[in-house]
């Protein structure tokens, strides 16, 4: 168990070092200047380009920039080209704005794929299963935008709510159960957005793993001895099935960060994806390397949590 | 007088049946009769046909100088009209009439003809689905192919050291400090060139410990496999939706750069597929046989463990298919990609956003064309990977 954490901490942190490294590199070689990014303000003059420059070490060699910068991220004083704001406090204030809509996501996604998937899987290859295999086809396949106005059309037309943003403009004076009413109209149709993909794909996966296990000698046995059909499903079957889900907590990991671009541009939503984009079309580097660092790190401890819990749960697997 | 009995070459009719004999069908045969009992399979296969020729015409009507459906012509006067409504005759000269007469799926706020717009569009999200998934697969059957097959061979030290100093000659230089990048880059080239009559013949060593003191110098460093599968690890940390959009904004717009990009950020599920089934495939007799019958590696790999390996890359390239359109159709709603007036279902989607509740059509038929090709393209590999591996089926 130790060795395995020592060796996996290692071999992270060499992972991490190499991502770092080659987003660095795809950053900075590919061409266009973020010096260059206004050629036509008037204010912008070759003084001020230079100033900047200088500044921001654009003016140094490539190695010494790397340095400059992974030592400005680890101490904390990173600062965004566009506005000299701290880094970290400007993701850290879009990541509150995005987690609601991952902590809804995520609960609506687990809440809704396990019935279904398990539902599906006991009654294989009925009306249920392929008419529930089909809709997570289709929710695969939906662009994600074309879906959001779907639901944006029905929802404005059907219950005359507004969607768009956090909250409505102007409800400072409205009183409190309106207000929670109003945050939670704005908060459902994104969240649903982030949670199609995943329903489509958990439930599949609880259906499979379900079907596995339903195949089992023990699942046969337990039928032969004349258990009832609730108690083999849900007492023999179930329990086993849900084993490589508890290692899914891992992996849900780095969907914290990023968040979705095109969902948050569409609702205007304050969150990670939106702050992520408005980065790129500013050529904020900074901003776009340690949100891209974050991410790796999220991965990279997913995927060593999920081992862990993994080693935890099922004593057959050793690392 | 009777003779005796004489064996004969020609072997009698009942040993001729327990012979082995060829199963009667090929695979793919066989595949195709359990890919036909699939309905959603074949409807996925239709639809991908159709799109298939309907993107060539739109290639062929809507391109050159004079094109038969002209994709960029502005009507102002009949700007937003609905789909299958007629123009207003008297307000247009005959060249700005549409060609077909009516207005097929309505006009998007300029006035131009939506059908001509997404029959444009469809080459597109062919071509970018296509080329990307192609880039995809060929970098990951390499890669796996080489972890897979060669994966038990090492990199020399001497050779690792050569790299780096290549590597941080190359950094150095590209960062501005030519002096130090010169002189390394010089010292690897000239341990290169040193090297030269060792390097064609055993440049992967197998061997475990080399006698004498060059093992400092010649010993494993670094298996293949590790190489190859570390960078995978490497490749899957980065957020893949971001990472192409972050690449697609710095360079310039252009439909090939997105295909590129997709492409190379979508390889590490083929390779890891072909690595895989090499390493299965690579302990099997027939490739000890053709081994052992003094067959090089390459054409063992190419005549032998690809053929047979290609099945699970096959579906996993079916439904990148899929992704690649999402994922171009996302990047044109955001506005990369292909640059305007050059039709795309993503862009069309993206201008007829702000006329949702006036002009619905201009969401919903570009919207509905990109989930039906997306959706024909998974069906079709979901029921290619059952009907390539029978056995996941029972499940």
């Amino acid at each position: 168990m130790v060795s395995f954490i020592g060796r996996s901490v290692v071999q992270k942190t060499v992972t991490l070092f190499f991502v770092s490294v080659l987003s660095f590199l795809i950053i900075h070689l590919a061409p266009g200047e973020p010096s260059q990014v206004d050629p036509l303000n008037p204010k912008f003059t070759p003084e001020m380009v230079e100033r900047f420059r200088k500044a921001f070490h654009l003016d140094e060699p490539l190695h010494a920039q790397y340095l400059y910068f992974y030592r400005n991220l680890l101490s904390g004083d990173l600062a965004s080209w566009k506005d000299n704001r701290p880094v970290l406090a400007k993701i850290w204030e879009r990541f509150l704005n995005s987690l609601p809509l991952f902590i809804v996501g995520t609960l609506i996604t687990w809440t809704l794929s396990f019935p279904v998937g398990i539902r599906s899987a006991i009654r294989r290859g009925g009306i249920y299963d392929r008419s529930s295999t089909f809709l997570a086809y289709l929710l695969i396949s939906i662009p994600g935008f074309f879906f959001a106005y779907i639901l944006i059309i029905l929802v404005v037309t059907r219950f005359h709510v507004p969607v768009i943003g956090m909250e409505t403009f102007g409800m400072a004076d409205a009183t409190l159960p309106r207000m929670l009413m109003d945050r939670v109209w704005h908060l459902l149709l994104p969240s649903i957005l982030g949670a199609t993909g995943g329903i489509a794909i958990l439930s599949r996966y609880v259906r499979s793993q379900m079907l596995e296990v339903e195949g089992q000698d023990y699942v046969r046995t337990a039928r032969a001895k004349g258990l009832p059909e609730e108690q083999v499903h849900y007492r023999h079957a179930l329990r086993n099935a849900l084993l490589p889900f508890v290692t899914m907590f891992g992996l849900i990991l780095p969907g914290l960060i990023g968040g979705s671009v095109i969902i948050e541009s569409i609702f205007s939503w304050p969150g990670m994806g939106r702050m992520a984009y408005e980065a790129i079309l500013a050529r904020d580097y900074p901003v776009i390397l340690t949100v891209n660092f974050l991410s790796a790190v999220l991965v990279l401890a997913g995927t060593f949590i999920s081992d862990l819990l993994y080693m935890v749960v099922d004593p057959r697997i050793r690392l | 007088m009777t003779e005796p009995h004489k064996p004969t070459l020609t072997p009698s009719a009942d040993a001729l049946e327990q012979a082995p004999s060829a199963p009667r069908q090929g695979r793919v045969q066989e595949a195709w009769e359990r890919l036909s009992e699939n309905r959603l399979a074949l409807v996925g296969l239709a639809v991908f046909v159709v799109f298939f020729v309907v993107a060539v015409a739109g290639l062929l009507l809507t391109s050159g100088t004079e094109p038969v459906l002209d994709p960029a012509q502005i009507r102002l006067q009949e700007k937003l009209r609905p789909p299958m409504s007629s123009p207003l005759a008297e307000a247009l000269t005959p060249e700005e009439a549409p060609d077909l007469g009516i207005f097929l799926m309505g006009t998007d706020d300029l006035g131009r003809d939506v059908f001509a717009r997404m029959l444009q569009g469809a080459w597109v999200s062919l071509t970018v689905g296509f080329v990307a998934v192609g880039i995809s697969v060929l970098i990951g059957i390499f890669m796996g192919g080489v972890a897979g097959y060669f994966g038990d061979r090492s990199l020399r030290r001497d050779q690792v050291a050569a790299a780096i100093l290549f590597l941080i000659g190359g950094g150095l230089l590209a960062s501005g400090l030519t002096g130090a990048g010169w002189v390394l880059m010089g010292a690897g080239l000239f341990y290169l060139v040193l090297m030269a009559p060792w390097l064609g013949r055993r440049f992967l060593t197998k061997r475990r410990h080399p006698t004498g003191a060059s093992g400092l110098l010649l010993g494993r460093a670094l298996s293949m496999d590790t190489l190859i599968m570390r960078f995978v690890d490497i490749m899957l940390c980065f957020p893949s939706f971001f990472l192409i959009l972050t690449v697609v904004a710095l360079l310039p717009a252009s439909i090939y750069n997105i295909m590129i990009v997709i492409g190379l950020t979508s390889w590490m599920g083929a390779a890891r597929f072909v690595r895989a089934e090499f390493l299965s495939l690579r302990e099997q007799d027939f490739v000890t046989a053709a081994r052992a019958l003094g067959v090089s590696d390459w054409r063992i790999i190419f005549r032998h463990m690809i053929p047979n390996a290609v099945a699970p890359v096959l579906v996993s390239a079916t439904i990148g298919i899929a992704t690649a359109i999402l994922t171009e159709a996302g990047l044109s709603f955001l506005g990369f990609g292909v640059p305007p007036p050059h039709a795309t279902w993503g862009n069309i989607l993206s201008d007829g956003k702000r006329f949702i509740f006036d002009a619905p059509w201009l969401t919903f038929i570009p919207g509905t064309a990109i989930l039906i090709v997306v959706l024909s393209f998974n069906l079709f590999g979901e029921g290619l990977r059952d009907a390539l591996n029978p056995k996941l089926r029972e499940r």
